[in-house]
C-alpha cells in the first residue's frame, strides 16, 4: 500500500544518506593519508625524547672526547716531564757511577801497583775534594780496604788505629775487615769504620767484587745526615783481571772497596729544582728490586697531589741487582675543562631547543590539521545536510503535490454540489487556501531546483504584451478591490516577440506585482517594461537636463506619477517617463522605413530593463539589505499582517541571475517601492514565420479597430500613457487631451478647420476623476453637451463616450450615465484584450467568436480534427482511457492490443498521423516496436528517394510521430524513449492538460496535415 | 419539481459517494479526469472504461489466483516457481496500468505490495496481497457499481424533466 512505497522510499533515501556519508568518510580517510605528520602523532612524543637523549647521548661523547684529548694532552705533558727527569737522573746518577769507577781505577793504580802508596789520606781528601763537581750526586766517597783477620792486627798497627764498626765499637772477629782508609773530608767520619759492620754495607760489598761492577744499596738512613740515600760501592783489584774472570778469581783479587753514598733526597731535590715546571709535579723515586716492596728514595709517600694520573719511569743506575724507577704526579688535580663544558653544553642547549621546536611544530601541524580535519567534516556534513535539505523538500514538496491535488479536485467537486452560501463561502475559502498552499509548495519546490541548480530555462517564443497583460488579470479583483491603480505599459520599440521562459518571466513578474499588490493600500502599481539601452539614454539625457525642474516639482506636492502619488524611484515620474513617449512617437513614425534596421543593428539579445513601482508601505531601512535572502519578510510582523513566506523575492532573485539580469529596488518606508529588473532574452528570428506569428498574434488582438480615432481625456501624463499605449495595440490612433476643455478646442471648435477629416475622434475615452472633478468644479458638463451636439452633427453621432475608472460605485455609474457615459466603463486594470471587448460591444463592431471558455474547447477539439491516431496498449483499460481523451481532442482513434499488432497496422503506407504507444507490453514493448516502425520508415523513404517518385510527402518523408505511454517519469525512460526514435512522451495515467500540452507541442509545429 | 429536486439529492448523493471514495483513498484525481473525458460524443465514457477494467480484473484476478496455486503445488522446483512468479508479475503490471487509468488509487498500491512479494519470491506474502488485492478489488466494484445506480437514477430523473435522446443510452448499463 501507500505506507509501503513511503517506507521503501524512506529505505532507499536512508541508503542514499548512508551512501554518502561513506563516501565522505572516505573523502576523509584519502585525505589523512596523504599527510605524513598525522599518521605519526603518537610518535612524536617519543621522537621527543629520543631526540633529548640523542642530544644528550651526543654532548656526552662531545664532553668526553674533548676531555679526553685535554687529558691526554696532560698525560704527555708529563710524561715527557717524567721522562726528562728520570734522563737526568739517571745521566748523573751513571756519570758519578764513572767517575767512582775511575776513582777506583785510580786508586788501584797509585795504592797498589805504587810501592809505596802514592796515595795518602791528605791526597786522596784532596783530590776527591777537587773532583767532587764530577759526583755531584755523590755526598762523598770513601775507601776501605779488605782487611782478612789474619792480617788485623798488622793493620792496626800499621794505621795506628783499630778498627771500628759502624757504632763505633771494636768489631767483633770475622774473616775479613773493611776499614776505611781513605776517605773525602765530607765523610772523614766513616775514617777507620768497618764497612763491613752495616748490613747494607756487606751486603754491597759481597756483591760488588763477586760481579766487578758498581753496585748500590737499597735506600736507607744515611749516616750523618739522616736522608735517605744509597750507597755505592765499587770493587778495586789487585792484580789486572782478565776480562773473563771468574767470581771466585774477582773474590780472590779484591783489594779493597770503594764506596760513595749518594744522599738521594737532597741531590734529587737539587737536580729538580734546576728544571722548569718543578711545581707542577711530584716526583717520587723508588727501589724496586724487590718488586713486592719498593722502597722510597726520594719524595713522599703520603698520596698528596693529583693521584688519577700517576706515571712511572724506568731509572737504569747500570746496577743489575737493583732496579729503580721513577714516578711522577701533577702536584695539583686536573682543573675542569671548561671550553669542553661550553661548547658541550652549547650544544645541548642548541640541541633541546631544535627538539622543542620541532616538537611543537609537530604539534601544531597535528593540532591545525586535527581542527582542520573536523572543520572538513563539519563541512562535508553541512553540505551533506544542505543536498538531504533539499532532497527532502524536492520530496516532500512533491509528496505533498499530490494529496493536495487530491484536496483541491475535492474541493472543486464540493463546490460543484448544492451548498449553502456558509458551507459554500467555507469550501471557497479551503480551495483558496488550498491553491495558496500549492502555489507555496510550487515556489518552495523552486528554491530548491534553483538550489539544486537543476532548473532549466527554456527557450520558446512568448508574446511579453500578452504575458503581462494576463499577470496584470491575475491581479486585477485585488486591485480593484482595494481601489489600487494598476497599469502596464511597455515601450514600443521592445519587440513583439521574444524568445526565453515565459514561465519563469511570468513568475517574476508576478512576484513583484503580487509582494507591491499585497503592501500597497493607495495609490498605484505600474509595471512598465524598456530595452535597457534605451533606458539608460533616457537617463543621461535627463541627469543632463532635470536638475532645474526638481525644486519646482517637489513644491507643486504633485508627483508626476501613476496616481500622483509619491513613488520611491522618482526616475519613474513623468519628468522621465515623457522621454519614452516622445521617443516612442518618434520611432513610431520612424518605423516604417527605420525600424527594422535599427532592430538589426541591435544584434540577436534583447536587454529588458522591468520596472515595477507601488506606493505601499515600502521596506524599513534595516530591512533592505536581506530582503533578497530566503524566508525573510521585512519583519516579523509583516508576515503577521500580509502573510506570505518571504522565499518568492529570492526565487525571483535567483531567476533574474538565470535570465542574465539583476534586480534591485529601491524603496522608501511610507512611500513605496521600486522593484527594477533586467532580463536578457533573445529577439525572434526568422522574418518569414516572424509575420505568420505576428499574425497569429495580431488576431488575440481583433484588427478590426484598426484606423480608428480616440481621444484620451486624462490630466495625469502618465496614465494617459499607458491608456494610450493598450489604445495603439490595438490600432487605434490617440490623441491626449489634459481636460476637457482642451478636448473640446481640439475638436469641437476646431471640426471646421479639419473638415470633418481623422481628426474626428471615434472614441472618448475618460478617466472617472477628470470627468468628476470638472463637474465639481461647476464647469459645464461637457460630454454630454458634446453628445447633444453629436446628435446634430453626424460626424460626431459616432464618438462614444467611455469613462475608465479603478473602481465605482453604483452611484457613480448613474451619475456617469447622466453625464452622458452610457456608452460603458471600462474598469482598470486596463488591458488590450479587455478594451478590444468593451470596445467591440460599444461600438458593435467585429462579431467574432466569442471570447472566453468556448474559444479554449474550440482550440482543443480543433487541434487534431480529423488526425487518425493509433494507441498501441495491450491494457484494454487504459487503450479505452487514451482513446477517449484523443477522442475529446477530435482524433480519430484506432486502437491495437500489441506492438505486433501495431506494426501490422503500420505498414506503409498508412493513413495515421500518430501513435500513441505503451512502453511495458508483453510480447514485443513500445521500444521495440518503435524501432521497427522507424525501419519500415526508412525503408520506405530509401525506396521512395530511389525512385523519386512520392515528393509530396514532404522532405523528411515517413516519419510518424510517436508518442510513449509511460506510467514511471524516470529521466532514464525518457532518454531511452529518444534513443528508439520516439518523438515524445505522456506520463500515464493521462491527464487531459498534460496529454493537449504533449500533442500540441507535436501539431502546432506541423499545421499542415498530411491527410 | 418534485423530479427535478430527486435528480439534484441523487448528483449530491453521487458527490457524497464519491467524495468518500476519496477520502478512503479508493479513487484518486484520475477518475476525475476520466469524467471530464465523458462529454456528449461519448456520454457513457466513464460507465464503459469501468466495465471493461471489471472485465479484465475478473480475467487477471482468476489467472492471479491460479498462478498462485501452482507455486503452491510446484514450490519446491525452484526453477518452475520463478516462471509462475514472471507470469505473476506481467499480471500485475497489466492489474496496475488499468487501476491507475481509472484511479483506482488502493487497488494499484496493493498491486504494488503484491508485485514487492512476487519479486522477493515471498508466496505467504503473495496470498496475502492476493487477499487484500480480492478485498479491495470487491470494495471497489460495489462502490463504483454503487455509483453508477446513482447515476442512472439521477439521468433517469433527470431525463423526465429534460428529456434528452442520447442519454437513454445510460439506462441499459450493465457494468
Amino acid at each position: 500500500m501507500g505506507a509501503n512505497a513511503k517506507l521503501q522510499q524512506q529505505q532507499l533515501s536512508q541508503f542514499h544518506n548512508h551512501h554518502l556519508l561513506q563516501e565522505y568518510e572516505k573523502q576523509i580517510g584519502s585525505k589523512t593519508a596523504s599527510f605524513s605528520v598525522q599518521a605519526y602523532r603518537k610518535w612524536i612524543p617519543k621522537a621527543l625524547v629520543g631526540w633529548v637523549m640523542v642530544t644528550c647521548g651526543i654532548a656526552l661523547w662531545l664532553y668526553s672526547y674533548m676531555d679526553d684529548d685535554g687529558r691526554l694532552r696532560r698525560k704527555e705533558l708529563l710524561q715527557s716531564m717524567c721522562d726528562q727527569r728520570a734522563r737526568m737522573l739517571q745521566d748523573q746518577f751513571i756519570a758519578s757511577v764513572n767517575h767512582v769507577h775511575a776513582l777506583a781505577i785510580l786508586i788501584s793504580t797509585f795504592h797498589y801497583f805504587k810501592n809505596p802508596s802514592a796515595i795518602d789520606q791528605e791526597m786522596f781528601a784532596e783530590y776527591t775534594a777537587r773532583t767532587a763537581f764530577e759526583r755531584p750526586l755523590l755526598t762523598g766517597v770513601a775507601y776501605s780496604e779488605r782487611v782478612p783477620d789474619s792480617e788485623r792486627e798488622e793493620f792496626e798497627r800499621k794505621y795506628g788505629w783499630t778498627i771500628k764498626t759502624m757504632q763505633r765499637e771494636a768489631p767483633p772477629i770475622r774473616n775479613e775487615y773493611a776499614p776505611v782508609i781513605l776517605s773525602q773530608e765530607t765523610v772523614s767520619y766513616l775514617q777507620s769504620i768497618d764497612m763491613m759492620s752495616g748490613e747494607e754495607d756487606r751486603e754491597n760489598i759481597v756483591r760488588a767484587r763477586s760481579t766487578g761492577k758498581a753496585v748500590f744499596t737499597g735506600p736507607f738512613r744515611l749516616l750523618g745526615s739522616n736522608h735517605l740515600g744509597v750507597v755505592l760501592t765499587f770493587p778495586v783489584y789487585k792484580p789486572k783481571l782478565p776480562s773473563s774472570s771468574t767470581v771466585q778469581q774477582r773474590i780472590e783479587a779484591t783489594a779493597g772497596y770503594l764506596g760513595g753514598s749518594f744522599d738521594v733526597e737532597s741531590l734529587v731535590e737539587n737536580l729538580l729544582g734546576k728544571l722548569a715546571g718543578n711545581q707542577a709535579i711530584l716526583v717520587n723515586v723508588y727501589d724496586v728490586t724487590n718488586s713486592s716492596d719498593p722502597l722510597i728514595m726520594y719524595g713522599h709517600e703520603d698520596q698528596e697531589g693529583d693521584t688519577s694520573l700517576v706515571l712511572e719511569s724506568k731509572l737504569d743506575f747500570q746496577d743489575p741487582f737493583r732496579k729503580h724507577k721513577m714516578v711522577c704526579r701533577y702536584h695539583d688535580n686536573a682543573s675542569w675543562n671548561w671550553s669542553a663544558i661550553i661548547t658541550t653544553g652549547l650544544f645541548w642547549m642548541v640541541g633541546i631547543l631544535i627538539g622543542y621546536i620541532f616538537y611543537g611544530a609537530g604539534n601544531h601541524i597535528v593540532k591545525v590539521e586535527d581542527e582542520f580535519n573536523e572543520m572538513e567534516e563539519l563541512k562535508s556534513r553541512a553540505e551533506a545536510a544542505d543536498i538531504a535539505k533539499s532532497q527532502f523538500l524536492a520530496m516532500v514538496s512533491h509528496e505533498i503535490r499530490t494529496p493536495m491535488n487530491g484536496v483541491l479536485g475535492m474541493l472543486a467537486l464540493l463546490l460543484d454540489t448544492d451548498l449553502s452560501s456558509t458551507q459554500r463561502d467555507y469550501a471557497q475559502t479551503a480551495q483558496a487556501c488550498g491553491q495558496a498552499l500549492i502555489t507555496l509548495i510550487n515556489e518552495v519546490l523552486d528554491r530548491a531546483k534553483i538550489e539544486a541548480g537543476k532548473l532549466d530555462l527554456e527557450t520558446v517564443p512568448f508574446h511579453l504584451r500578452s504575458l503581462l497583460d494576463d499577470v496584470l488579470s491575475l491581479f486585477s479583483e485585488k486591485s480593484r478591490n482595494k481601489s489600487i491603480e494598476l497599469a502596464v505599459f511597455v515601450s514600443d520599440n521592445v519587440p513583439e516577440l521574444v524568445v526565453g521562459d515565459p514561465g519563469r518571466f511570468r513568475q517574476v513578474i508576478t512576484n513583484l506585482v503580487g509582494n507591491s499588490v499585497k503592501f500597497t493600500e493607495r495609490g498605484h502599481i505600474f509595471l512598465r517594461v524598456h530595452l535597457e539601452e534605451h533606458a539608460k539614454a533616457v537617463k543621461n539625457s535627463k541627469s543632463n537636463i532635470s536638475s532645474p525642474m526638481d525644486g519646482e516639482e517637489s513644491d507643486s506636492r504633485q508627483f508626476g506619477t501613476l496616481s500622483a502619488l509619491e513613488a520611491a524611484d522618482e526616475w519613474n515620474s513623468w519628468d522621465t517617463f515623457k522621454y519614452f513617449v516622445a521617443e516612442e512617437g518618434f520611432t513610431m513614425k520612424d518605423s516604417s522605413n527605420g525600424g527594422t534596421t535599427h532592430e538589426d543593428a541591435t544584434g540577436n539579445l534583447v536587454t529588458l530593463r522591468v520596472c515595477v513601482e507601488d506606493t505601499g508601505i515600502g521596506i524599513p531601512l534595516p530591512a533592505q539589505y536581506r530582503v533578497f535572502m530566503p524566508f525573510v519578510q521585512a519583519d516579523s510582523s509583516t508576515s503577521r499582517t500580509y502573510g506570505g513566506t518571504g522565499i518568492g523575492l529570492s526565487i525571483s532573485k535567483s531567476l533574474v541571475e538565470l535570465m542574465g539580469g539583476q534586480i534591485k529596488f529601491v524603496s522608501r518606508p511610507r512611500v513605496g517601492s521600486t522593484f527594477t529588473f533586467t532580463a536578457v532574452l533573445q529577439r525572434y528570428q526568422g522574418n518569414d514565420v516572424n509575420n505568420a506569428e505576428k499574425k497569429r498574434n495580431a488576431e488575440d488582438l481583433p484588427s478590426s479597430f484598426r484606423g480608428l480615432k480616440a481621444v484620451i481625456v486624462d490630466a495625469k501624463p502618465v496614465r494617459a500613457a499607458v491608456t494610450r499605449y493598450h489604445l495603439k495595440r490595438l490600432g487605434i490612433v490617440v490623441e491626449v487631451a489634459s481636460s476637457i476643455k482642451v478636448a473640446a478646442t481640439m475638436f469641437g471648435e476646431n471640426d471646421t478647420l479639419a473638415a470633418g477629416k481623422n481628426s474626428q475622434p471615434d472614441i472618448v475615452l475618460m478617466e472617472k476623476d477628470a470627468c468628476f472633478s470638472g463637474e465639481e468644479h461647476g464647469s459645464p458638463v461637457w460630454p454630454s453637451d458634446w453628445k447633444q451636439n453629436g446628435n446634430k452633427n453626424s460626424v460626431r453621432k459616432f464618438a462614444k463616450m467611455i469613462l475608465i475608472a479603478t473602481n465605482i460605485s453604483n452611484w457613480e455609474v448613474e451619475r456617469a450615465k447622466e453625464a452622458g457615459f452610457e456608452d460603458t466603463v471600462i474598469m482598470k486594470p486596463l488591458r488590450a484584450s479587455m478594451m478590444a471587448a468593451c470596445l467591440h460591444q460599444v461600438l458593435g463592431t467585429g462579431r467574432k467568436k466569442s471570447q472566453g471558455k468556448g474559444s479554449s474547447n474550440y482550440l482543443q477539439s480543433s487541434l487534431l480534427c480529423g488526425k487518425k491516431i493509433l494507441v498501441v496498449d495491450d491494457n484494454r483499460v487504459n487503450q479505452r482511457v487514451a482513446a477517449g481523451a484523443l477522442k475529446k481532442f477530435g482524433a480519430n482513434v484506432e486502437c491495437a492490443d500489441s506492438g505486433k499488432a501495431a506494426l501490422e497496422l503500420l505498414q506503409i503506407p498508412h493513413g495515421f498521423d500518430a501513435c500513441f504507444m505503451d512502453i511495458q507490453m508483453p510480447e514485443m514493448d513500445g521500444f521495440e516496436a518503435t524501432r521497427q516502425i522507424r525501419q519500415m520508415e526508412e525503408q520506405a523513404n530509401e525506396k521512395s528517394g530511389a525512385e523519386g517518385s512520392i515528393v509530396e510527402d514532404g522532405e523528411d518523408g515517413w516519419h510518424l510521430p510517436v508518442l510513449a505511454m509511460t506510467a514511471d517519469v524516470v529521466q532514464a525512460t525518457y532518454e531511452e524513449c529518444v534513443k528508439c526514435g520516439m518523438d515524445g512522451y505522456v506520463s500515464k495515467p493521462f491527464e487531459e492538460q498534460k496529454l493537449h500540452q504533449a500533442v500540441a507541442k507535436f501539431f502546432q509545429d506541423k499545421p499542415i496535415s498530411r491527410s | 419539481m418534485l423530479v427535478g429536486f430527486g435528480a439534484e439529492r441523487l448528483g449530491a448523493d453521487m458527490n457524497r459517494l464519491l467524495a468518500l471514495l476519496f477520502h478512503q483513498g479508493v479513487l484518486d484525481e484520475q477518475f476525475l479526469q476520466l469524467q471530464q473525458l465523458e462529454d456528449e460524443t461519448s456520454p457513457n465514457f466513464v460507465s464503459e472504461v469501468v466495465s471493461i477494467f471489471f472485465h479484465e480484473s475478473e480475467k487477471l484476478l482468476t489467472s492471479l489466483r491460479s498462478l498462485l496455486m501452482m507455486v503452491e503445488g510446484d514450490h519446491d522446483q525452484d526453477h518452475e516457481g520463478g516462471l509462475e512468479y514472471g507470469k505473476i508479475g506481467v499480471h500485475l503490471n497489466q492489474f496496475m496500468g488499468s487501476s491507475s487509468s481509472i484511479g483506482a488509487k488502493r487497488v494499484r498500491n496493493v498491486c504494488l505490495a503484491f508485485r514487492a512479494a512476487s519479486d522477493h519470491h515471498n508466496r505467504h506474502g503473495c496470498l496475502r496481497a492476493l487477499e487484500q488485492l480480492e478485498h479491495e478489488y470487491c470494495y471497489l466494484k460495489n462502490k463504483l457499481h454503487e455509483f453508477f445506480q446513482l447515476e442512472q437514477q439521477k439521468v433517469l430523473a433527470a431525463g423526465v424533466r429534460y428529456p434528452m435522446n442520447h442519454y437513454n443510452n445510460n439506462i441499459n448499463i450493465n457494468s
